[in-house]
């Protein structure tokens, strides 16, 4: 095995780690970077727990190489609250309940946010086409979709 | 594990074609990492081509439209002249998996991937898509067809690297579509999909047509028997005669496997099913109704 340096920025902060060229994206979070709001689900890419944001767009972290992030621009789940306030989307599933037990949360708030960032009067349809990627077992996806709207109308509104 | 990230895609095959041990190409990693994950392989070198220029645009260009290898299929949906000129090709391709997927994966990659039910293939096939392969002796460029030879089979000989897929440019009075058939509406591998691509002549009457078909064989089949049955027809009256020609020259062209997806009989009929409505919104693409 070999060890790699890697130079970054997670959430606006530069960042180097040194990772195994086999390792993925989301153990270098985790295990090397500490930040462990993003979650492994399936590995597999198809749960969508693991969703962070790389250079503008939305991946699964455990699709990704640590050694891929090499001069990326990575955003997780730790950076989504500006300090102390929570983003709307935030505060809007908390209103809602649009969780239960949390592990998928990080991923749903991360792929809402791009939702958001690309569309923010998404419809019914958009939000569960744009959430598809990110499974639930506990709400039943409809408190979510609720809360996303909420969150759009509030994100609508500071614009 | 060695990580290369060569910058052209001649340096790309040199490692490939040197490689002692198992080497691998990345570009979106949604089928290598999870390969990779499961210990169905263990690479001894993976050489990222996203630091490759010439694998990373969209062009348009006097031929048509070149795909890099490295272009995600999210950018390709993002791209209105591409859309515009082939709309069957870019919705075929925004159909593999989810959001976080569609940032990561390429076509490129779903075609070496080797997989009958790949769903970006039949759509680039039906659309005359060529790929361009570099490789230790040079340069060649293969119809898509001809690129994967079985499940997990490719033609691409030890060192060769796909850079690119070329798409020609659409011709006066064409359209293509893809249709595909899941258990659910979204996120599934295919049980049947039918890629369609007509040329129409100045009476709305199909003149060319080629017409491929997804996992419902060992690769994915181009049905020249399929794209005869509907040459010379109209279909916008509904000849049901043409359709069930076009039909039956699919479902002779299969030969797929019983799984938990669906049954040998099923894919059969769906097959037909698919090829007759991805024929018609072909034909409403092409100016024809």
């Amino acid at each position: 095995m070999s060890a790699v340096l890697v130079s970054t920025t997670v959430n606006g902060d530069q960042t180097e780690f040194v990772c195994q060229t086999d390792e993925t994206l989301l153990d270098v979070l985790r295990n090397r970077l500490g930040l462990t709001g993003s979650k492994e689900g399936c590995g597999t890419g198809d749960c969508g727990a693991c969703s962070v944001i790389v250079d503008g767009r939305l991946v699964c972290s455990c699709l990704v190489l640590g050694v891929e992030a090499e001069g990326s621009e990575v955003n997780t789940i730790e950076g989504l609250a500006d300090g102390d306030n929570l983003h709307p989307l935030q505060s809007k599933f908390i209103e809602h309940a649009a969780l239960q037990c949390g592990v998928c949360t990080p991923g749903f708030l991360i792929a809402a946010k791009v939702l958001l960032d690309r569309n923010p009067n998404p419809s019914d349809v958009e939000i569960r086409f744009a959430l598809a990627g990110n499974l639930c077992r506990c709400t039943g996806y409809d408190k979510i979709v609720r809360a996303v709207k909420a969150a759009a109308k509030e994100v609508r509104k500071r614009r | 594990m060695r990580y290369e990230t060569p910058t052209t895609t001649r340096e790309a095959a040199t490692l490939m074609a040197q490689a002692k041990g198992s080497a691998f190409v990345l570009a979106g990693g949604t089928d290598l990492l999870v390969r990779m994950k499961s210990g169905l392989i263990e690479p001894d070198l993976v050489v990222d081509i996203k630091h490759i220029p010439a694998t990373q645009s969209i062009e348009k260009t006097a031929a048509g439209f070149r795909i890099g290898a490295a272009v995600p299929a999210v950018a390709m949906s993002e791209n209105a002249a591409l859309k515009k000129a082939w709309p069957g090709v870019v919705e075929a391709a925004n159909l593999i998996g989810s959001d976080q997927i569609q940032s990561r994966c390429t076509i490129v990659g779903n075609l070496c991937n080797a997989s009958p039910a790949a769903d970006s293939v039949p759509a680039m096939i039906a659309a005359g898509a060529k790929a361009i392969i570099v490789g230790p002796h040079g340069r060649r460029t293969v119809a898509v067809e001809k690129v994967v030879t079985g499940p997990g089979a490719m033609s691409l000989e030890k060192g060769e690297v796909i850079e690119a897929i070329t798409l020609p440019k659409r011709p006066p009075k064409s359209g293509d579509a893809f249709l595909r058939f899941i258990p659910r509406t979204e996120m599934d591998i295919a049980i049947v999909s039918a890629g369609v691509c007509l040329t129409l002549d100045n009476k709305r009457v199909i003149k060319k047509a080629r017409v491929a078909l997804g996992a419902v064989a060992p690769t994915v089949v181009l049905v020249p028997a399929a794209a005869k049955a509907i040459v010379g027809s109209k279909l916008d009256d509904l000849n049901d005669e043409v359709m069930e020609k076009l039909a039956a020259a699919c479902a002779a062209a299969c030969s797929p496997i019983d799984d938990k997806r669906g049954t040998v009989e099923f894919r059969i009929e769906v097959a037909g099913v698919l090829a007759r409505r991805a024929a018609k919104i072909a034909y409403q693409r092409a100016g024809g109704a």
